[in-house]
């Protein structure tokens, strides 16, 4: 699924001068259906790798192998249907905020080509298992943070992603909150999803044990 | 209520990226029906250049001058046999097909004429004037190389000219004049798609974190760009119709003011009140009647074309 050899990624355009690597000489691999935490203190690269697993990036250094696809060496037109393989839970949700709950999760079913009518149904039945059915008709902005983050992840899973990235997902959840998304997080996983958490929060991490990838100052600092 | 989910749903697809209420939009059909105005005007000046041009041409092209020397090389011939020359190339001219009306002009007519380059004493002067016959041609005229060889074995020196040189270079001016007025649509065509441009680079720019996140769903470029560009259409048609519109009256008036120039009939002499001007309308050149219509649709497509490109090259920063 995810095959990473001396991976690294650098900001800016070159002409910036040297601009640091925030990602340096990662080499690991996850098969498909995996599970892992991506760890580390805040500012060590977390985000950004997950930048590079969305394919909103390209490596500056390194191979980056995903579901196949050789991502440094693919074309550009190439890209756009892999990430509609892959779901992405932005720490920030990014809902659009012209469109309603529906439209928002509705959106890469549309993007895909989907047909209007299987497409009502699978969204309406994604929204009553997130529990967003009473709200489907407002504007993400009205929504709780909690109700938002739903919002973000039935966007994230409504293809049936093969690989799922979530960035620090219970950032704006309370407890209750947090253990109910890493349920609907190992359900996916149980189904067949790669899942990729990216957290500093270790107390959620004791609670659901499972393989993880260290990151400390842009390098691999543990893998298992 | 289902109805009112459904086109809201609509609405939603159509304006995916909730380009209704961006600024850069609003001054777009303005721009644009300025520039179709203008365009109008052009395409309006272009096709009358051309009917003028046509005009003076058949006017210029449908008289010849014959004239004829009293004496050819002979050194004093008598003034009878300078008449019976002159007749006999008159029963020619008259025989030859293509050929409408033949007038020979009087010695008075000939002074007048003269009169500008040898003063008022001309007759005095006692110069073999030649005679000199104004033929007025049909439509398709006669073969000027085979009559001039029939004229010259009629009557020795006798000299035919066609007015080719004035017919050309009224055909050189109404070109000049028609590409003139082409150029000026090129322009205005350019000005429109730059105001296109700017206006979806600067949408862009106030729309680049949703732009960002439906390229991060798996959007194509297509994709993001198509919802730019049938805004950009739909506001750019909007913009043609309007400059149409607009401009329509003025092409009316002016084709009705410059009628009298290119018709064969005379003119009227009062100016054309509403009435008339309205009545002209289906009597517009019938290649004007045609190009008009396509101003809105051409600023449609200019319109879809220009915020594809510029939507598609702005995307590239992307990966
Ligand atoms: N868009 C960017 N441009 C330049 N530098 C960035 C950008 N995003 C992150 N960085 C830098 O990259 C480093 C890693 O950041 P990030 O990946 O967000 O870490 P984390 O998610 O673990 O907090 C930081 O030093 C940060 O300043
Ligand atoms: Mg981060």
């Amino acid at each position: 699924m995810i095959r990473a050899e001396g991976l690294g990624l650098r900001y800016g355009d070159g002409d910036e001068g040297e601009a640091p690597e925030v990602l340096q000489g990662l080499t690991f691999s996850v098969p498909g259906g995996g599970w892992r935490w991506l760890l580390g203190p805040s500012g060590a690269g977390k985000s950004s790798l997950l930048r590079l697993l969305h394919v909103a990036a390209r490596p500056t250094r390194g191979r980056l192998h995903l579901m196949g696809v050789d991502i440094g060496a693919a074309r550009r037109h190439e890209l756009p249907a892999m990430r509609r393989r892959i779901g992405m839970v932005f720490q920030d949700f990014r809902l659009l905020s012209h469109l309603s709950v529906f439209d928002n999760v509705a959106l890469p079913l549309r993007l895909a080509g989907r047909a209007e009518a299987p497409l009502r149904a699978d969204v309406t039945e994604m929204l009553r298992w997130v529990g967003l059915s009473k709200v489907a008709a407002m504007r993400p902005s009205l929504l709780s943070g909690g109700e938002q983050q739903r919002a973000a992840i039935a966007r994230a899973v409504i293809v049936r992603p093969l690989l799922l990235l979530a960035d620090e997902p219970t950032g704006n959840l309370d407890d209750a909150q947090a253990e109910r998304l890493m349920v609907l997080l190992r359900e996916m996983n149980r189904l067949g999803t790669t899942v990729i958490v990216a957290t500093h929060n270790t107390a959620l991490v004791e609670r659901h044990p499972g393989p993880a990838l260290e990151l400390a100052r842009g390098r691999l600092a543990r893998d298992g | 209520m289902a109805r009112r989910a459904a086109s809201r749903l609509a609405a939603g697809r159509l304006d995916g990226l909730g380009l209704r209420h961006a600024p850069g939009w609003r001054m777009l059909p303005l721009v644009v029906a300025a520039m179709a105005f203008l365009a109008a005007l052009a395409m309006a000046g272009a096709q009358g250049a051309a009917e003028l041009g046509r005009h003076w041409q058949r006017g210029a092209a449908a008289t010849l001058t014959v004239q004829v020397p009293r004496s050819g090389d002979a050194p004093s011939p008598p003034a009878a046999e300078g008449e019976t020359r002159r007749d006999r190339v008159v029963a020619l001219l008259r025989g030859t097909p293509g050929v409408a009306v033949v007038r020979p002009l009087g010695d008075a007519e000939l002074s007048d004429l003269l009169r500008p380059w040898l003063g008022s004493g001309a007759e005095k002067l006692s110069l073999p004037l030649p005679a000199v016959i104004a033929v007025t041609v049909a439509t398709d005229g006669p073969d000027l190389p085979a009559l001039t060889a029939r004229l010259e074995a009629a009557a020795p020196g006798t000299m035919l000219e066609s007015h080719g040189l004035w017919v050309r270079r009224l055909d050189l001016l109404a070109r000049s004049l028609r590409l003139c007025a082409l150029a000026a649509l090129g322009l205005v065509a350019a000005v429109a798609a730059s105001v296109i441009v700017v206006a979806t680079r600067a949408t862009l720019a106030s729309r680049r974190e949703v732009v960002e996140t439906l390229h991060g769903l798996g959007a194509t470029d297509f994709y993001v760009a198509d919802r730019f560009a049938r805004r950009a259409s739909r506001a750019a048609a909007l913009g043609g119709l309007a400059g149409l519109a607009a401009a329509l009256p003025v092409v009316v008036v002016l084709t009705a003011l410059a009628a009298p120039f290119v018709s064969a009939v005379p003119a009227e002499t009062a100016l054309p009140g509403l009435a008339e001007l309205l009545a002209t309308v289906p009597r517009l050149p019938p290649a004007l009647l045609w190009a008009l219509p396509t101003l809105p649709l051409t600023a449609a497509a200019i319109g879809y074309l220009a915020a594809q490109g510029a939507v598609r090259a702005w995307l590239r920063h992307l990966p």
